[in-house]
């Protein structure tokens, strides 16, 4: 068991790094708890990859220092930190049986068959294992070999973390159902540290009670699935959480109210009091979930186009034109869409404010 | 017959069965989707109308002419793989004007094809650059502009959107549509996923353990899945079942649940049933007065973001619950689950549908949804 520190971490695959520029990551300061449940969340090229690297031994980062339990790790091998890892691909013997698939990492230290008959069989009852034992690996299906790679980080008992590195790519999604609960059900049990990179917003917040928020090497938020969703502290936060994105509009504030284009949105008295102090671009941001569309007039609400009306089954996603921008709104099943033109209301409550790029608190 | 035809189609490969009894028109000009999980055949199929392999039975003709021992050189086809297959040497312009070069285009309207359509994939930036300089959303990019370029008869993509970012499939996902819109070909897509088969709509072909299960417009076979097993490839999260029966004026869920036969349910004859729920039509809170209830258990509670998806079990039956909004439930708590009755899916006990909520409403959202040009032909 551990907790995890990372000790003004920065990292650059460049052998002079110049600027700032040249840093795949850029300065990380933080720290993971003994026994929770987190994410690494972020487009490809955020840094989510070398950070867990750099957790895991694969990588030592050009500055700062690593700490396990406040001991420093930094240079230490991954075999020397009492890690497991979980790969986006499958990784176990084809060949051999599921049973010794399992027994294998604890044969190889040595320790007696009894015992390693005894946690294998353990660990192949928690991931529902057991009825394939005596089963080749090979012939198995992706999700079952997945289960077998946890398997064999989770028959050594002293393993400290469990690192996940995009576990469900090759996943089929009724089955990420099935598989995401059970590394759920498995952690609420075991209650080890994992750590879950993905660029998948709904694996990440699904699986993790706090997620970071990468992007170009640099942490943009950390907390939980709440927080991201309902005070994205940055636009990109904003943009990659949610489905679709937060809107933004280019806004200017004037009393209470942000105006552009003519238009102009109450906002709540105290946020418009900071807004008017802030300094740099202006944005006003909305979820999709709370933009309301009507189709009559709406007192203090704004005209809008409807553009296309995207069925998803369990929702529909609303385009809608107002002035230059676009936006969309996500309205549940069954509820009406007007045709053609709709009136938009912004509740105040759920209408943020953002400058240059940073949430006004 | 203009289009696509596949007459009978049958391919075994080593004595196993791949493909059977599959029997689909094309129409030009037409969107279709195959969808399916993996190794349901749907590749196979794809490869069949490139021409890549041959069927072991049944024949397959494009505007009537029958081309099923005709290679893949010799069709109008372009084909989009999941995995990105561009020629590494070459610039991404290169790439694109490769299949022109050999047509022996001259180079004037070579070089317009290709700037055209790199605009239109939003790479018109990066002509100049290998692919290795690319990031994966930016070479599967510029491996569908090389399809696109050929403006084949026949376009096939291949779960073409599997291996991007999440937020790239979303964007890229939309435009794809559009592009197919203004496409004069005709457009195969096969997809392991739902919400990405009813965003892009057209015509889906939903295919499983190597046979068609049901095909027509898209939001059509959504709200109306002929069978059980349709049901299920065609819902993410899982569409949840449970035992039901008829009994004279009732309609009883598990062995409790008593529901009056009101609207769709009118007429059902007595006997054993299976009552389908889609996990978006259970909620957490009472939404109407004519809600039933059901109690269950909580097994695990899931957050992404906007949504909860809550695991639960009502008696030895589990169930998956969706709602809009956040409400974090304790792991073992006893909570009741509601849904409205006007949206069971109700199946006989061979797994055939025999009642679904809303025909008539859902006819309108058809028919608001479908691009005009593209309607059925199956």
């Amino acid at each position: 068991m551990a907790t995890i520190q990372f000790n003004k971490v920065a990292h650059s695959y460049l052998r002079n790094p110049k600027g700032e520029f040249d840093y795949a990551l850029k300065y990380i300061n933080h720290s993971w708890d003994d026994g929770g449940a987190y994410a690494l969340l972020g487009p490809s090229g955020c840094g989510k990859t070398t950070l867990l690297n750099i957790v895991s031994g694969l990588l030592i980062p050009s500055k700062g220092r690593v700490l396990y339990n406040d001991r420093d790790v930094t240079t230490l091998p991954p075999e020397k930190r009492n890690i497991a890892q979980v790969f986006q691909f499958p990784v176990l013997y084809d060949t051999m049986t599921v049973f010794n698939n399992l027994a294998f990492p604890l044969r190889n230290r040595g320790i007696p068959e009894e015992k390693v008959k005894k946690r294998a069989l353990e660990v192949a009852d928690l991931l529902d294992l057991t009825p394939f034992l005596n089963k080749r690996a090979a012939g198995l299906t992706a999700d079952a070999k997945q289960k077998i790679s946890l398997g064999r980080g989770l028959v050594r008992k002293d393993v400290s973390a469990i690192l996940f590195d995009e576990p469900l790519t090759v996943i089929d999604p009724y089955l990420k159902w099935q598989l995401r609960r059970k590394l759920k059900e498995i952690h609420e049990q075991l209650k080890i540290t994992f750590i879950y990179v993905t660029h998948d917003q709904v694996e990440a917040m699904t699986f993790a009670d706090q997620v970071m928020v990468m992007n170009e090497g640099e942490i943009l938020q950390v907390g939980t699935p709440q927080d991201l969703f309902e005070n994205p502290e940055h636009t990109f936060v904003g943009y990659f959480i949610g489905s679709p994105g937060m809107n933004f509009i280019l806004c200017t504030i004037e009393e209470n109210k942000a105006r552009f284009n003519g238009m102009q949105i109450t906002l709540n008295e105290d946020l418009a009091e900071r807004a008017r102090t802030a300094k740099g671009k202006l944005e006003l941001g909305i979820r999709p979930m709370y933009l309301e569309i009507h189709s009559q007039f709406l007192e203090g609400g704004i005209p809008g186009k409807i553009k296309t009306v995207e069925d998803q089954g369990t929702c529909k996603i609303v385009s809608l034109i107002v002035n230059d921008n676009i936006l969309h709104a996500r309205v549940s099943e069954g509820k009406p869409i007007p045709e053609k033109e709709a009136w938009l209301r912004f509740p105040p409550q759920r209408t943020k404010l953002f400058a240059d790029g940073r949430l006004i608190q | 017959m203009i289009g696509l035809k596949l007459e009978n189609i049958e391919k075994t490969v080593g004595g196993k069965m791949h493909l059977t009894g599959i029997n689909l028109n094309f129409a030009p000009d037409s969107l279709n989707i195959l969808l399916g999980r993996t190794l349901a055949g749907k590749t196979s199929l794809l490869r069949l109308m490139a021409g890549l392999d041959k069927p072991s039975k049944g024949r397959i003709f494009i505007n009537g002419k029958d081309v099923t021992g005709v290679s893949v050189r010799k069709r109008s086809v372009a084909m989009v793989y999941q995995q990105f297959i561009n020629y590494p040497s070459m610039t991404v312009y290169k790439n694109i004007a490769s299949a022109l070069i050999l047509k022996g285009m001259k180079k004037a309207e070579r070089d317009h094809r290709v700037r055209e359509t790199a605009k239109m994939l939003n790479i018109e930036k990066l002509l100049d650059r290998l692919p290795s300089e690319l990031s994966g959303g930016q070479q599967q990019r510029v491996a569908i502009a090389r399809a696109l370029v050929k403006e084949a008869h026949l376009l096939l993509l291949d779960e073409p959107l599997a291996n991007l970012d999440y937020k790239l499939r979303e964007g890229l996902r939309a435009e794809l549509r559009d592009i197919f819109e203004r496409r004069e070909s005709i457009v195969v897509y096969t997809t392991t996923e739902p919400t990405e088969a009813l965003m892009l709509g057209g015509n889906i072909v939903v295919i499983d353990e190597g046979r068609v299960i049901q095909s027509g417009l898209t939001p059509e076979v959504y709200h109306n899945p002929a069978t059980m097993k349709v049901a299920e490839v065609f819902s993410d999260p899982p569409i949840n079942y449970m035992d039901a029966s008829v009994n004279g004026k009732y309609l009883y869920i598990g062995k409790d649940i008593q529901v009056s036969l009101d609207g769709h349910l009118k007429g059902l004859s007595s006997g054993d049933y299976q009552v389908g729920i889609r996990s978006n039509h259970l909620f957490l809170k009472r939404k109407g007065a004519n809600d039933v209830e059901l109690k269950v258990r909580v097994e695990l509670s899931e957050i992404n973001g906007s949504q909860t998806i809550t695991h639960v079990h009502h008696k030895d039956t589990s169930l998956v619950v969706l709602d809009e909004g956040i409400y974090p439930q304790k792991i073992g708590r006893e909570i009741p689950v509601f849904v409205n009755p006007q949206v069971l899916f109700i199946f006989d006990s061979a797994g055939n549908l025999v009642a679904s909520p809303g025909k008539d409403r859902l006819r309108w959202d058809v028919l608001k949804l479908a691009p005009d040009k593209k309607t059925a032909h199956m």
